[in-house]
């Protein structure tokens, strides 16, 4: 599969990651070049086969629905670029 | 040798006679470590040095060894990778896009091993989010390997992504460190530098506060001199922590007493495979020479085949970069330090992660958005998956008829940062590690010997899940057999 610059401004625009028109080229090529390296993997019989989500304990453990943290508003945001009090700032969302 | 530099040798188990025989204390100790810091800041492997904690830390562990309530790692100079959330200590992942992020919270391992009384010299230098094999995609600058040889052209790379952790330790640095290792992360840079790497079961230890890079692959371990150190720091971060819902539940090991068991009658796979590819003539020696040493101990040599050897790094690509495109996607600029301003929410968002992010994470992001998106989670992300399940199917087969697997760590020895010239290729490092990532399962180098350069060569041994105890014998009889002594030509306080 290659990517062509178009496809990769796409992805770019989904990842939320600015690209420079200038980069689109060589990111395309370098992209192309790890997708058709991991294309050989069409070539295993997969057939009955269940995907492996994750390894180890087979189920997810479950706990009471209880409140057991919280309380902790200024430590939540304390690394934020633009706390205002207990809240994150963004840039404005509604025109 | 001068007392300090004799210091600066020792590794855990010695140290720890040392403190309890009152030969030193641990400020004494500490303070060496502080005073040889300047000789291995050239290897760039710190990016956070906290020489005040560790007095404070030393003090306190002093105070504890006089009253009598000391454990293995009490007084115990570390290094954490830098991917550990510590507590008031600024945590970077070494991306510039967590800014000075400092963590309110304290990561379950690295409170663990505080809580056991470690000292902490300071966060080392990893690849941005543990992405590389060399250690030089870090924001941070390269870490260079002390092992770089005399009238070398150019330094060679400690590997990675746990680079810095290896390179610390190697060099006299740091007694011990924290790694991560996703899909080979603690075991490639451990064997590249000369010092023992254990990656444990997924699972062993809890992943809470380690900044994530592939939740199912991520998993803690030890960077230590020896492998009974990989087995004492191992006791003091594994446990189950219910603030980790894929941490196991498995009961507490005494892994330094289990080294006790030896490897008479185990039964060793060799798997076919791993020799497929054009394997270089001197890491196929090195092979040769461990399986002997295996026999010589007692145990069994047994021929195994895992079939999909050679399909686990291409699956291991796209799994661990579609988790990783998810993982990363809390970089926005809102919660964490770093924002690059836009006209408007979305153009923040992606200013912020243009800027914030490194060339090879944002090439990995990018990847895994791809495989995640609409029309290709099927022909990618999903086959991949179905890959890993008879990844997992090999070893659970090969591990009816033998005990543990005996493989090299890395298809070379330690490389200069130009030498690698592709992503492709600098993927090709974690051959011989991926697979045991895919499913898993507990893998450990030990320094084994030397290429023709002169540089360190690691052997890897791979478990069943949750018996490291199997590793760590099999590692102590492949460290006592080879008796690896050689030091790197950069080593701490060596001059004093």
């Amino acid at each position: 599969m290659s990517l062509d610059r178009d496809t990769v401004a796409d992805i770019a625009r989904l990842a939320r990651i600015n690209v420079a028109d200038g980069e689109l080229d060589s990111l395309a090529g370098e992209l192309s070049q790890i997708l058709n390296w991991v294309e050989q993997l069409n070539s295993v019989d997969t057939k009955g086969v269940e995907p492996l989500v994750g390894v180890g304990t087979a189920m997810a453990p479950l706990r009471q629905d209880v409140v057991n943290d919280g309380g902790q508003a200024d430590a939540v945001v304390s690394n934020a670029p633009d706390a205002v009090g207990p809240y994150f700032g963004v840039p404005k969302v509604i025109e | 040798m001068s007392a300090l530099s004799d210091l600066l040798r020792l590794d855990i188990a010695s140290a720890r006679k040392g403190l309890a025989d009152k030969q030193f204390t641990a400020r004494e100790l500490t303070e060496a470590y502080l005073a040889a810091a300047d000789d291995a800041r050239a290897l760039n492997g710190f990016i956070t040095e906290t020489p005040d904690q560790a007095l404070a830390d030393a003090d306190a562990a002093d105070a504890r060894l006089l009253a009598g309530n000391a454990t293995a790692m009490t007084g115990m100079p570390i290094a954490q990778k830098d991917l550990f959330c510590t507590e008031g200590i600024r945590t970077t992942a070494a991306s510039k896009i967590l800014g000075d992020f400092t963590p309110p919270y304290e990561s379950t391992v690295s409170g663990k091993l505080k809580a056991d009384g470690a000292v902490l010299l300071g966060k080392a230098n990893l690849d941005e989010f543990a992405m590389g094999s060399a250690n030089i995609t870090s924001a941070f600058g390269p870490v260079t390997n002390p092992w770089t040889p005399e009238g070398a052209a150019a330094p060679l790379t400690p590997g990675g992504s746990s680079g810095g952790s290896a390179a610390l330790v190697a060099a006299g640095a740091a007694i011990a460190a924290t790694g991560t290792d996703t899909g080979g992360s603690i075991r490639q840079p451990a064997a590249l530098c000369g010092v023992v790497g254990l990656k444990p079961t997924y699972g062993r230890c809890s992943r809470w506060g380690v900044v994530a890079f592939a939740s199912s692959l991520d998993q803690p371990g030890p960077i230590t001199r020896s492998v009974r150190d990989a087995a004492i720091m191992l006791g003091s971060m594994a446990g189950h922590d219910p603030k980790d819902s894929t941490s196991a539940s498995a009961a507490p090991v005494d892994f330094e007493a289990a080294l006790a068991g030896g490897v008479k009658s185990m039964r060793v796979g060799v798997p076919r495979e791993y020799r497929a590819d054009g394997m270089p003539a001197e890491i196929d020696a090195l092979w040769q020479e461990g399986i002997e040493m295996a026999k010589a101990a007692g145990a069994e040599i047994v021929d195994v085949s895992l079939p999909m050897t050679k399909m686990a790094l291409p699956a291991y690509y796209i799994v661990a970069l579609a988790e990783a495109s998810s993982n990363l996607a809390r970089y926005d600029g809102v919660r964490y330090c770093a924002r690059e301003d836009g006209n408007d929410l979305t153009e923040m968002y992606s200013n912020t992660r243009g800027t914030g992010f490194g060339e090879e994470v944002r090439r990995r992001i990018l990847i895994g958005t791809y495989v995640l998106s609409a029309g290709y989670y099927d022909a990618y992300y999903k086959q991949a998956q179905k890959v890993r399940t008879l990844i997992a199917n090999d070893f659970n087969a090969a591990f009816n008829d033998v005990d543990v697997l005996l493989t090299p760590t890395t298809p070379s020895a330690a490389f200069a940062a130009g030498d690698v010239d592709d992503p492709v290729a600098m993927y090709m490092n974690d051959i011989f590690t991926v697979p045991a990532s895919m499913a898993g399962l507990p893998g450990m180098s030990v320094p084994a010997g030397l290429s023709a350069e002169g540089l360190p060569l690691g052997l890897q041994i791979i478990g069943k899940p949750f018996d490291e105890a199997s590793v760590l014998q099999m590692g102590q009889a492949i460290e006592d057999a080879a008796g690896f002594d050689k030091t790197p030509r950069l080593l701490a306080g060596a001059k004093s």
